[in-house]
């Protein structure tokens, strides 16, 4: 321990991070078993990599996540609003920096020697996923109970719609996290940082 | 499951649930809850890790808590003045599914000169209904749409009497909890006493005009566009009111006892 050197990651957001990827885990896992019972596309998903065993126990497990899921992102929203963090961490965001910064890492030189800083292509990425699982949870309470919240079915474009939203944003979802993880494993140096803090 | 995917009119592929619920039948209830036991367990997460993180008999536990959880926070979030949408004639999902936990030659034949509805528990008149008796009730229809727990949703039209009509008639006890079915396939289910209360729940009678098909649950089917199918239950030979909580064919089996929609 270096006293000398900041902390990047305050502790509330080391947490929140990590229980968000078990909720979001689980989710996507017991969602896929979900999906296999009346699959909305041509395809299914292999039973394997699902969770749950069967459909109820899918349920189960999806309805148990989904509390973890949004009182963990609502006490990182708080935080993250209360502390000020949100508009430094993530604000400004040009659209000519994510241009430059895109050009930069196609070429493969997109900088990362300042790591308490996220470069315009994180920022834009970690907001784009925060909108997308607001998204996903808005869809989700309409195809839970879509007479109760009957303004988000309308807004969703009806029930048999909301599960089409509900599934494209778990496929955006998904494609985040293989990106997020890939640049994490060029960059180990902030995985640690994120467990640390520093 | 066993769902003839005419919405989509995609087809099936076969389902390993639908072998599951087959299986089920032949099952005896402490048979399916250690069941259950294999079925709700990380499955995949144990798989993915190459070990099993968790006990999985506490892990079930847990997840039938947030399961109870779940029926309060729906009982909390229910409306009894929100009403499911209505749809035109023209928007109602031709054929129908048929959706059961076996097939559709399996279906009961319920003998119509024989059949008695059977009353029971909180209610001052337990007199048995006779068809043409509830036949004579005050009918009303709707055009709702069903939403299966598996994700599918069809639109259909029921008829039949309103149900807290028939219950103020029978002279239940509207501060019991629970309104509990049995049905003629040893299917079982049980309801919360306000959505019972709900305007759009009817005990019904006919479908889409005609009387109710064997397949769709003659000679009644408690109709809830409030609640998911398998808590629709067919082929009703008892009601009863009460206090005491009764479960389900499925909810037994760990779906969510509330299923409201
Ligand atoms: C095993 C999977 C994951 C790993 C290893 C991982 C790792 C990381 C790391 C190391 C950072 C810090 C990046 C930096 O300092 O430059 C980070 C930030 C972030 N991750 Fe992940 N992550 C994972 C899954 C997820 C998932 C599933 C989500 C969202 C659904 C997510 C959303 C975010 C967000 C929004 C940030 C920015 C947080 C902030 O600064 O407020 N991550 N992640």
């Amino acid at each position: 321990m270096t006293p000398n050197v900041a902390t990047v990651h305050p502790g509330w957001l080391r947490i929140t991070h990590w229980l968000n990827v078990i909720a979001v885990v689980i989710l996507i896992l017991s969602g896929w078993r979900i999906y296999n019972a009346s699959p909305i596309f041509a395809f299914r998903i292999p039973d394997s990599v699902t969770l749950g065993g069967w459909l109820g126990g899918a349920l189960l497990w999806h309805f148990a996540a989904m509390w973890l899921l949004v009182v963990n992102g609502v006490i990182y929203m708080a935080f993250n609003f209360a502390t000020g963090r949100f508009g430094r961490k993530f604000f400004p965001l040009r659209p000519r920096e994510v241009i430059g910064d895109m050009v930069a890492a196609l070429k493969g030189k997109l900088a990362h020697d300042d790591l308490t800083h996220y470069n315009a292509l994180q920022k834009l990425a970690y907001l784009f996923v925060i909108v997308d699982v607001a998204v996903i949870v808005l869809s989700g309470l309409v195809v839970w109970k879509s007479v109760q919240f009957s303004w988000l079915r309308v807004l969703m474009g009806g029930f048999d719609n909301a599960r089409i939203v509900h599934f494209f944003g778990m496929a955006a979802l998904v494609a985040f996290i293989v990106v997020h993880v890939i640049m994490v494993a060029l960059v180990p140096k902030t995985f640690v940082m994120m467990v640390r803090g520093k | 499951m066993k769902k003839r995917n005419a919405i989509s009119g995609r087809i099936q592929l076969l389902d390993k649930d639908a072998i599951v619920k087959d299986a089920f039948k032949a099952m005896p209830a402490s048979a399916r809850r250690l069941f259950l036991g294999r079925a709700a367990t990380l499955g995949g997460l144990s798989m993915l890790t190459g070990c099993t993180v968790v006990d999985e008999e506490s892990a079930e536990k847990l997840l039938m808590k947030v399961s109870r959880f779940n029926d309060k926070v729906q009982g909390w979030l229910f409306d009894p003045n929100k009403l499911a949408p209505t749809y035109p004639e023209s928007m109602i999902t031709r054929p129908f599914p048929f959706n059961a936990f076996y097939g559709e030659d399996e279906v009961p034949e319920v003998d119509t000169a024989d059949y008695k509805l059977a009353i029971g528990g909180m209610v001052s008149d337990k007199h048995a209904w006779a068809l043409d008796e509830l036949y004579k009730l005050p009918q009303t229809s709707q055009i709702t749409r069903h939403i299966c727990v598996e994700g599918w949703s069809a639109v259909g039209k029921w008829g039949g009497v309103t149900f807290s009509t028939f219950l103020k008639r029978i002279g239940a006890d509207m501060s019991a909890k629970y309104v509990s079915f049995k049905c003629a396939d040893d299917y079982y289910t049980s309801i919360d006493m306000p959505t019972a209360l709900h305007p759009q729940t009817l005990l019904t009678f006919t479908y889409d005009g005609q009387t109710l098909p064997a397949k769709y649950g003659f000679p009644m089917k408690l109709r809830m566009p409030t609640k998911l199918g398998y808590k629709n239950p067919k082929h009703i030979t008892e009601i009863v009111v009460g206090n005491a909580y009764t479960g389900g064919y499925w909810e037994d089996q760990g779906y969510n006892w509330f299923g409201g929609s």
